[in-house]
């Protein structure tokens, strides 16, 4: 794959110069494995599915005539006798970021060849994401069955709300559930050994995916539950 | 093609951004706990979240350490999706306008 021989086009060239260089001639533009150039244009084009909700639930939100319904009040929860507002969903951010955090870890031990500790610390993130998921099927429930929240409608206020938040937790609900599954069988390979002659890109790549899902949560925890 | 040796860098940079983001997250929790409304909130939360969101990608994602061709190729699309909600915030707006001239609310 290396076919250049001028050693100015080498990929460390820095800045705009670099990238004309990059992109010039007969030539690789991207220095990067295939596999994570293309785990980023599914992540751009996933950045543009999400961003096309968020905006459509400003849209609504907007446009609603009805008041929206108060965040703060629909996701609060009575922990041991005292009123704790947005509390579950506090909690599901920061076992998120944990994940997020402990994702970013396996990537390193696995360039490092560790792949103990890769296998330990991703099976972690998987198990972080299986207990967001859970938390979030509690959510789902306590709002369908309690508190009578449809697509359509809800006793609350705005009828958009309903249809918005399932939508949007909903898509978001199925990348990390999605993710567990991906970042399963991954460590798992890893652990076994597969990726010994291949190198550890695949776990960089994994990592990729699971950070992203974190990022779009940063986004609707701010602009769907906060706002 | 360096297929072996890829992004490498000291472990503590992580558990670093790791706290961090814990720090950023309380705080936008909080702004939320203690009620704070009006323009106060909406500037607070966006600062937090474009902080986590920053920190996510540049660290955690490796961006700051790769090469301009792919940031240009991750963030240069992002404009049109700027353009969107400018877009479609003129338009809520529009249809809100309507919508109490004919429904009378």
């Amino acid at each position: 794959m290396t076919l250049q021989t001028d050693k100015s086009t080498d990929y460390t060239q820095p800045g705009v110069a670099g990238m004309v260089s990059d992109w010039s001639s007969d030539r690789q533009a991207f220095d990067m494995p295939w596999g994570k150039l293309m785990m980023w244009i599914f992540l751009l084009s996933d950045t543009f599915i999400f961003s096309v909700f968020l905006t459509g639930y400003m849209n609504v939100r907007l446009s609603a005539t009805d008041s929206w319904p108060l965040t703060s009040e629909v996701f609060a929860l009575e922990i041991a006798g005292t009123h704790m507002p947005l509390v579950l969903i506090a909690i599901m951010t920061f076992i998120l970021i944990t994940s997020s955090g402990t994702m970013a870890m396996a990537v390193n031990y696995a360039y490092r060849g560790d792949k103990r500790k890769t296998f330990l610390l991703m099976a972690a993130t998987a198990a972080l994401g299986a207990s967001f998921v859970g938390m979030q099927a509690f959510e789902w429930t306590k709002l369908i069955v309690e508190e009578g929240v449809r697509p359509w409608s809800n006793p609350m206020g705005a009828a958009q709300f309903g249809s918005t938040f399932f939508m949007i937790t909903g898509f978001h609900g199925l990348h990390v559930t999605a993710g567990v599954i991906y970042l399963s069988i991954v460590a798992r390979k890893v652990g076994r050994g597969d990726y010994d002659r291949k190198g550890y890109v695949i776990v960089e790549i994994a990592g990729l995916y699971w950070h992203f899902v974190d990022l779009v949560w940063v986004f609707i925890f701010a602009f769907f539950y906060l706002w | 093609m360096s297929e072996v040796a890829g992004q490498q860098h000291p472990i503590g940079i992580y558990l670093k951004v790791w706290l961090l983001l814990f720090v950023l997250s309380t705080f936008s929790y909080l702004v939320d706990f203690f009620q704070v409304q009006g323009y106060l909130r909406w500037t607070l939360i966006l600062i937090f979240m474009f902080l986590k969101a920053g920190f996510i990608l540049a660290i955690f994602m490796h961006v700051s350490w790769e090469r301009l061709s792919l940031k240009y190729v991750l963030f240069v699309p992002l404009i049109a999706i700027a353009v969107l909600i400018m877009l479609m915030s003129i338009e809520g707006d529009y249809t809100y306008a309507t919508r109490g001239i004919f429904f009378g609310r």
